[in-house]
């Protein structure tokens, strides 16, 4: 009948209407794009250089140099011998020696054994072709033209290797076991330490989320402490106790605590605070009408804890392993304090680099480390992704009803692991207040005199609380007003997505490799950013990168708890979007930008993995000076700058504490009622 | 094409001369392969009331949204005051918008919220603070200003949020879904408020919902939509009593519905027997629908017999009754509808009258104007 519903059913082909843009998107296109170029310098393009660096391999070419020899009276006959003839003929050079990195040099006299720089007899070298090199002293030749020496100046000829792309390094990795076992070490290391440390964190927050036992608080406080201090001081630690003259070395049973035990004890460490704040939350989450239903039904308290406990922690217990595992694979500073002979994945880059200045083999260990790496945070998200989906079903929430046997139980075993975490803290404490463990135990303040040591002295605690604070407000700003500008904008989507991966990039790269990438990319004197290399700059831009990804999802979650409404009413009240920025979203999320800013800045106390490669004796940093004194063998001063960096980030968190409730109390009286 | 033109509004032939405010033309929206709003035309006068009205996913919103420039639609153009605006961003329109939401920023104080929009738009502070005021009592909140939106209810949220809307007299007042977050009494009071309102200002109206008391109740006009197309416009009692499909029929208000055929002469047939009804255009033989209201229905005591053939009235059984409060409904059984019932209102007094009861014979009258015959879903061609 109706003449209404002869619509056609798919639009008529044309051009769709083109949005005329306002200035608030302009300047947040823009925005978003200063800041995503950011991103690039800071992550895609070091990485870009580190990847290249992989696959270049350096060689010397024989076949590409030409030489003439003249008899005792200076004469040439016109015989021309290439490089690789005279090889052949001498064999001079095996195939071992031929192959190089960027900065080796070749001598040339071992193919004429007649040489002798005394002789009268001069030779004529040149490159075959346009863009071979040698070097004559140091003036590079790159000519095809000969070049008639002397034979005095002809030993001070070298060839420079040509670099050719392919996967040569890593055929060369595999192919050296005392290289690749590493792999397998990295991968046993992380998996029990993962194992340990989930099924400890999971019974420490099943007692501090389902039962009533005493003190909660301070055992969710002690849980917390590992993360105020860099990863190689439960290392040092653990040397105290059971080092060559630990005091409870005995326990070890003769086993060294120097590898795999100690790598595995240290990671449990530095690890549980992670584990146990992911696991927490999924418990905290679960539903008590479940257990109601589960109590009704008479389940077992055994059948209750497998049907509805676990696969409803399940989430936060698979995302809590790969986060382990993660950190574990990727630590640097504990093997390198405690892993001894043993080596692992982190630690050979470091010696690869630092040790043999073999950078190509260092990006291939990158690259090998990467993998993993990525592996686990892939799945991370994934279950995380999951897992805020189970949240949205509102629940009521557990409360747990107080049983005597089951509370001590969960109070001997809480203060156990409490015992753990502060007993490896107290122990670093108390060697750094010694005269000289284990023989002179009166108390001094001999080892805080850091300027007689090695390691930068107290200037380098003071550049960490320098990195630290530029760190927090830098990054802070950077990383809110990119979260807000990804969040808010409107259209613009591919920029959008693209932006919100170089996000989340940095979560998923290694500091060990992030330091290296930077080294290849900003170390080039080609780039022209090369000045910032050596600086504290270029330590604030690493560590902002190096640990985007959490402070980005956290200024995410924040900004998605807002209205998404508010830009459209400010949109149609013709005021600009910056003004709404500035008076609502910032003081609205003033708790989560507080949060980030303290985030960065106690890691930025912490980290060691990425600025290892870029710090100068002029911006040397506490957490460096630790590994550096532990290195030379000042291991007592190590432990007292160790927990230099815990006293101070323990401060920080109080006056973030602090300062956050006055902050809260002045600008969100709106929160009460 | 159609194009509704809603200014031939019977409620505003009193409203002197008709001005045309904003007009939509042949507008569509697709978000990739799936298509929103198709070829949507329609123009709106100045001063107007009119309800976006229709189930969820029928592209009210969508249709609201691209009017204010939040969501572009993909072709097609809007001109507000003569002027084109299809392709500015919101900044650049003259509108003011209230959400489901309220969207009310919660960190400022309410005097704040509602001063928002007229900052930067060259007001002295104490120009701005008297336009609060002013706004303030407009809406019924006078003292209120010094509080946060959290502190207040619902109800007094949203009047904010409409106060702050129309504090700098935009030209068109979008309304999306503002009652529909509040309790049913709020809403019913504030529904009144808005309608005042809007009255008092003048300003151009567009409010989509989603419950048809509300659109029936507060506008000069009512736009049904259902899959992205428009299926009928006009003023509410219009919409109520004559739908031009069963679609309308059935989304506003409750519909009877009997699948039947037309018989000779235009009747339609029901069983053995044929039925006089509303006028219609289809052929003899067609498969309808027949729709009646259940409060269209009109009771009978048993064994009424009716001189007229015309009157439609069938002897029935009272199966069930349920009371509503001011009414009862009661389901009819009779041999002509098969397994199915009947539905009809009956007042209180017409059951106290007619001594009506579960299980009792009567009979009823379906009034030949009331009963209408509409194309059977499924058999467009």
């Amino acid at each position: 009948m109706s003449a209404l519903d002869t619509a056609p059913e798919t639009m008529p082909p044309g051009p769709e209407i083109k949005p005329k843009l306002s200035r608030d998107d302009i300047i947040m296109r823009g925005g978003m794009v200063v800041i995503a170029l950011y991103l690039v310098i800071s992550l895609a393009f070091p990485l870009w250089a580190m990847l290249s660096k992989s696959f270049s391999t350096y060689k010397f070419n024989l076949s590409q140099y030409e030489f003439q020899v003249s008899d005792d009276a200076g004469v040439f006959d016109g015989t021309i011998l290439t490089g690789t003839q005279l090889n052949d003929q001498t064999q001079a050079y095996g195939q071992s020696d031929l192959s190089a990195s960027s900065d080796s040099r070749l001598g040339v006299t071992k193919f004429f054994p007649d040489f002798s720089f005394r002789s009268p007899v001069m030779y004529k070298i040149r490159n075959m072709v346009e863009g071979g090199r040698f070097l004559v002293g140091s003036t590079l030749h790159d000519t095809t033209d000969w070049t008639e020496l002397d034979s005095n100046t002809f030993r001070r000829v070298q060839l420079r290797p040509v670099k050719s792309t392919g996967m040569e390094n890593f055929v060369n990795y595999f192919s050296t076991p005392a290289l690749f076992n590493s792999i397998k070490n990295s991968l046993v290391i992380a998996l029990i330490s993962t194992v340990i440390t989930v099924s400890l964190a999971f019974w420490f927050a099943y007692a501090l989320n389902r039962s009533c036992m005493r003190f909660k608080g301070a055992f969710r406080l002690i849980a917390m402490m590992p993360i105020l201090v860099p990863s190689l001081l439960p290392g040092i630690a653990l040397v105290y106790l059971f080092g060559n003259q630990g005091m409870l070395k005995e326990l070890l049973f003769g086993a060294s605590i120097y590898g795999p035990i100690g790598i595995v004890i240290g990671s449990v460490f530095f690890t549980f605070p992670h584990a146990f704040i992911i696991i927490s939350t999924a418990l905290a989450i679960s539903d008590s009408r479940l257990y109601e239903a589960a109590t009704s039904l008479r389940s077992t308290p055994w059948r209750t804890f497998w049907t509805v406990t676990i696969p409803g922690a399940r989430y936060g217990l698979i995302s809590a392993a790969f986060v382990v595992f993660n950190l574990v694979i990727t630590d640097f500073g504990l093997p390198k304090v405690i892993g001894g002979q043993f080596n692992v994945l982190a630690v050979d880059i470091y010696k690869q680099v630092i040790g043999q200045q073999n950078f190509e083999m260092g990006a291939v260990v990158s690259v090998v480390l990467v993998v993993p790496a990525i592996f686990a945070f892939a799945i991370d998200r994934l279950v995380q992704s999951k897992q805020v989906a189970q949240l949205s079903a509102r629940s009521v929430p557990y409360a747990p009803s107080p049983d005597p046997k089951t509370d001590r139980f969960f109070l001997i075993y809480s203060s156990l692991v409490a015992l753990f975490i502060v007993g490896l803290l107290a122990v670093c404490q108390f060697a750094a207040l010694v005269k000289f463990w284990p023989y002179d135990l009166s108390l001094s303040l001999n080892n805080y005199q850091f300027d007689k040591m090695d390691g930068g002295g107290w200037a380098s605690y003071f550049n960490s609380i320098e990195l630290g604070l530029l760190t927090a407000v830098i990054g802070t700003s950077v990383v809110f007003f990119g979260a807000y500008l990804v969040e808010k904008t409107n259209g613009f989507r591919t920029g959008r997505a693209l932006f919100q991966m170089f996000a989340m990039l940095p979560m998923a790269i290694p500091g060990m490799v992030l330091g290296l990438a930077y080294i290849f990319f900003f170390n080039n004197p080609d780039n022209p950013l090369n000045f910032i290399y050596g600086t504290m700059a270029i330590l604030v831009i690493c560590t902002v990168t190096h640990f985007y990804t959490v402070s980005h999802l956290t200024a995410v979650t924040a900004l998605k708890q807002m209205d998404r409404e508010f830009e459209s009413v400010s949109a149609s009240l013709k005021q600009p979007t910056l003004k709404l920025f500035g008076r609502v979203t910032v003081p609205v999320c003033l708790p989560a930008i507080l949060d980030i800013s303290i985030y960065l800045f106690v890691n930025a106390m912490t980290t060691v993995s990425a600025v290892v490669f870029l710090y100068s004796p002029k911006t040397s940093l506490a957490s460096i000076a630790v590994l550096n004194m532990d290195d030379a063998g000042d291991i007592a001063p190590a432990a007292a700058m160790g927990m230099m960096i815990f006293y101070t980030n323990a401060l920080a968190r109080i006056i973030h504490l602090i300062a956050s409730k006055g902050i809260l109390r002045k600008t969100q009286a709106w929160r009460t009622r | 094409m159609k194009h509704y033109d809603v200014g031939t509004s019977a409620v505003n032939q009193t409203n002197a001369p008709e001005k045309l405010y904003l007009s939509i033309e042949n507008l569509w929206k697709a978000f990739g392969g799936f298509v929103a709003l198709k070829e949507i035309s329609l123009s709106i006068n100045e001063g107007e009331f009119v309800c976006f009205l229709g189930p969820s996913g029928c592209g009210k919103t969508t249709l609201l949204r691209a009017i204010a420039g939040l969501d572009l639609q993909s072709q097609g153009v809007v001109k507000q005051a003569g002027n084109d605006i299809s392709n500015l961003p919101p900044s650049e329109r003259d509108f003011g918008i209230v959400f489901q939401s309220y969207a009310l920023f919660p960190n400022l104080t309410i005097e704040k919220n509602i001063a928002f929009g007229l900052e930067n738009a060259g007001r002295s502070k104490s120009e701005i603070n008297a336009r609060v005021v002013e706004l303030l009592s407009l809406v019924g909140l006078p003292d209120q200003g010094k509080k946060y939106p959290a502190q207040l209810s619902g109800g007094q949220q949203q009047r904010i949020a409409l106060a702050r809307a129309i504090a700098t007299n935009p030209g068109l007042l979008l309304l999306d879904e503002p009652l529909s977050a509040l309790d049913a009494k709020v809403r019913v009071h504030l529904r009144h408020e808005i309608k005042e309102l809007q009255r008092k200002l003048g300003v151009t109206t567009v409010m989509v919902t989603h419950d048809q008391e509300e659109a029936l109740s507060m506008a000069d006009r009512i736009v049904v939509m259902n899959h992205g197309v428009i299926e009928q416009v006009g003023v509410p009692t219009e919409i109520y009593r004559d739908p031009v499909n069963l679609f309308v029929a059935d989304f506003i208000g409750e519909t009877n519905q009997i699948s039947t055929n037309v018989a000779a002469g235009g009747r339609l047939s029901i069983g053995e027997r044929t039925f006089a009804c509303r006028e219609h255009d289809f052929a003899d033989g067609n498969d309808v629908v027949a729709a009646i209201r259940p409060e269209d229905v009109i009771p009978h005591e048993a064994g009424y017999v009716s001189s007229d053939e015309n009157l439609n009235c069938i002897d029935v059984l009272l199966h069930e009754m349920e009371f509503l409060g001011s009414f009862w409904r009661c389901r009819l059984q009779h041999a002509l509808f098969g397994d199915a019932e009947l539905f009809a209102d009956f007042s209180i007094n017409a059951v106290r009258r007619l001594d009506l009861g579960e299980g009792k014979d009567m009979v009823i009258e379906l009034p030949a104007d009331r009963l209408m015959a509409f194309e059977r879903p499924g058999n467009a061609t």
